[in-house]
Parts: C-alpha cells; structure tokens; sequence
C-alpha cells in the first residue's frame, strides 16, 4: 500500500463533510419554489434506481452482471411479497453466496 | 398498513395534515413543517430508530466486509475503525478503499469517494430547506444523510422530518461502527467475504428502498430514465458519476407543480 491510510482518511472525511453540508447550509429554512420541490420528490425514485443498476451492472467500470444479480433479484422478489428489508438482504446474500459456492 | 413500516415520515405528516384541515377554522398557524423546528421530537425519533433497524442490521453485514477489506489492504485496525466513524459514508469508503487494495494513489482514491458521494449532493439541497437554525448547525445536521434515511424521512410534499432522519441514522451509524470494529479487529480471518454473498446486500438494499418508492406508480418513469443514464454511463465514466448524471432525470418534474409528482 503505497498510500497514508490515515491522510486518505481526513481527505475523504473533509470531502464528504463538504458534500453533505452545502446544500443545508446554502438553503437552510428557506422554502423552495414549487417547480424545485417537485424535481426534489423525484429524486429519491431516480437516485436509487442508478444505484441499484450501477450496484448490479458495474463492473469496476465496466458493464456486467455476476451471479449477485440473481441474488439481487431474488431479493427484490421477496421484497415484492412483503418481507422486511432484513429477510429481502438475508435472501440476496444467501442466493449469492450459494451461486458462487457452485459456480 | 404495510407503508407505514416504510414511511412513516409521510404518514405523520399525513396525519399532521389531516389534524391542521380539522383544526383550520380556530388555527392560523402554518402546519408544523412550513417552518422547521431546531428541537428533536422524540417519539418522532424513535420511530426512526425503529424504521432505520433493519437497515442497520443490513449495514452491519457491509462493514464488516469493509473493515475485513481495509485491513487486507493494509489499515491499521484502528484506521479503519475511525474512516468508518469520520466518513461514514458506506460506498465511498468501499470506492477509496478498494481503489487503494487495487494499488491505486491517493489522488484517485479521493476522486472516487466524491463521485460516489456526489448523490448526497442533490439530496442535501431537498433536505436543507428543512433544516433550521445558524449555517453551522445545518451543516452539521445535513451530516446525518443516508441513503435509506434520506428516503424514507421524505414527507410527500417536497419537506424532510429531521427528528426521523435522526433515528433512523444513529442506529445505522452505531451498527456501521460495531461492523468495521468486528471485520477489522477478526483480520484476515473472514477471508474472502464476497464467499458469503455480501457484494449483493447494498443493491439489494436499494432495490428495496426503490420497490416501496414506486408503489404509488408515480416516478417509474424517471426511475427507468435514471436507470437507463447510470446503465450508458457505467462504460465510459469513472464510479459515482451515472449515478450523479441520473439524478438529472429527476428535471422532469420542472414540468410538474410541486403538489403533482407523488
């Protein structure tokens, strides 16, 4: 390891500081016009979706799928009949781990 | 009622709602979140607490495969304890860590944590209005965003419940440290944790937040758009960036009015 851990550490504590803090304290107690509230209430649906589909498709920067997107899969499909996030998470990793136990 | 194990912020708010149009003839005041409050409501954050527990426990899972990871690639124990009390910030620390196990710089590996982070960005400016208090104490309380907090702290009219974003992040944050401490202090012991399927717990995890998002069937389009820019983008840029160039999608709603998306 050719880097600081511990420099690596404040850089990356500073930079998310920084990232987390500015919209808070640029816009603290201020309401937004009605037009940036409805942008707002998409963003969650559409945030989390590039995460689910950079989380399964991305290969260190490529594009490909391994044997965690059934599991994924299979976790999204117990999520569909109800079951908590826990069991949902429990089921991916097991699917995925037994996937690659085989394979 | 199944959504209100996924978000009660809304159904408080919902409620709240219902109580300010019962009460409007003898009440003037705005409802209770058209001007934020400094204090913490504690049932409120309670029920955060509650809501953020299977999170937690999903989050633990993940840091113990990070902090097995750091001290693979060569953090002291205690490095990697405090990067996970410092940062906080799960995919980030997966993104610099990994990047250095990898033999990449530091340069890059800073690079990394801000693309991967740059989400909170955007989620930081929905938040802020909702935020009370001197630019300081907002700055810090925007420290307490998650993603799974973020999300279900949303109310349906564009505002955040703080004390709820609160609960649902200290149970989060105290399971992410137990689980670096517990993968960094076993060492190379857990071996390769990728065996035990764990490389599926974050998609799954949003996946999830995403499915409860979308039961209302509005936003599936913006979702798929969002998804469809992350999955043309993941070839050509370095990680972090589909997902911030995704939340672009989320413009759509400029065409609506604020009371229209959900």
């Amino acid at each position: 390891m050719s880097v600081d851990p511990w420099l690596l550490i404040v850089l990356c504590a500073v930079v998310t500081a920084a990232i987390k803090g500015v919209g808070p304290v640029a816009l603290g107690g201020r309401a937004l016009p009605d037009r940036a509230t409805g942008v707002i209430a998409l963003l969650a649906p559409t945030l989390l979706a590039a995460l689910v589909v950079t989380g399964v498709a991305g290969q260190d920067g490529h594009l490909g799928v391994g044997v965690e997107a059934v599991g994924v899969a299979a976790g999204g499909v117990v999520a569909l009949r109800g079951s908590s996030i826990l069991v949902c998470v429990v089921v991916a990793a097991a699917v995925t781990a037994a996937l690659r136990a085989v394979t | 009622m199944r959504s209100s194990a996924w978000h009660p912020a809304r159904d408080a708010a919902r409620r709240r709602e219902d109580d300010r149009l019962i009460h409007q003839d003898t009440d003037t005041h705005p409802p209770e979140h058209a001007r934020p409050a400094t204090t913490i409501d504690r049932a409120t954050f309670r029920t955060g607490l509650r809501a953020g527990a299977p999170f937690a426990a999903a989050s633990f899972l993940l840091s113990v495969s990070l902090g097995a990871l750091a001290v693979d690639t060569g953090f002291p124990a205690v490095a990697a304890i405090v990067m996970s009390a410092i940062v906080f910030a799960g995919s980030a620390q997966f993104a610099a860590v990994s990047i250095v196990a990898a033999g990449g710089g530091l340069g890059s590996a800073v690079v990394a944590a801000v693309l991967v982070n740059s989400r909170f960005l955007p989620m930081g400016i929905a938040l802020g209005p909702s935020l009370a208090g001197g630019p300081v104490r907002r700055g810090l309380e925007g420290q307490a965003v998650v993603d799974a907090s973020w999300a279900m702290a949303a109310r349906p009219d564009g505002t955040f419940d703080r004390s709820f974003l609160f609960g649902s992040t200290a149970i989060q944050y105290v399971a992410w440290l137990l689980g670096t401490a517990l993968g960094a202090l076993s060492g190379g012991a857990l071996g390769d944790t990728d065996r035990f399927g764990l490389d599926a717990v974050y998609p799954t995890f949003f996946l999830v937040l995403l499915i409860h998002e979308l039961r209302s069937g509005r936003g599936r389009g913006v979702a798929a758009g969002g998804a469809l820019i992350a999955l043309a983008l993941i070839p050509i840029t370095p990680p972090g960036a589909p997902v911030l160039a995704a939340s672009l999608a989320a413009l759509i709603g400029l065409r609506t009015r604020g009371d229209a998306p959900r």
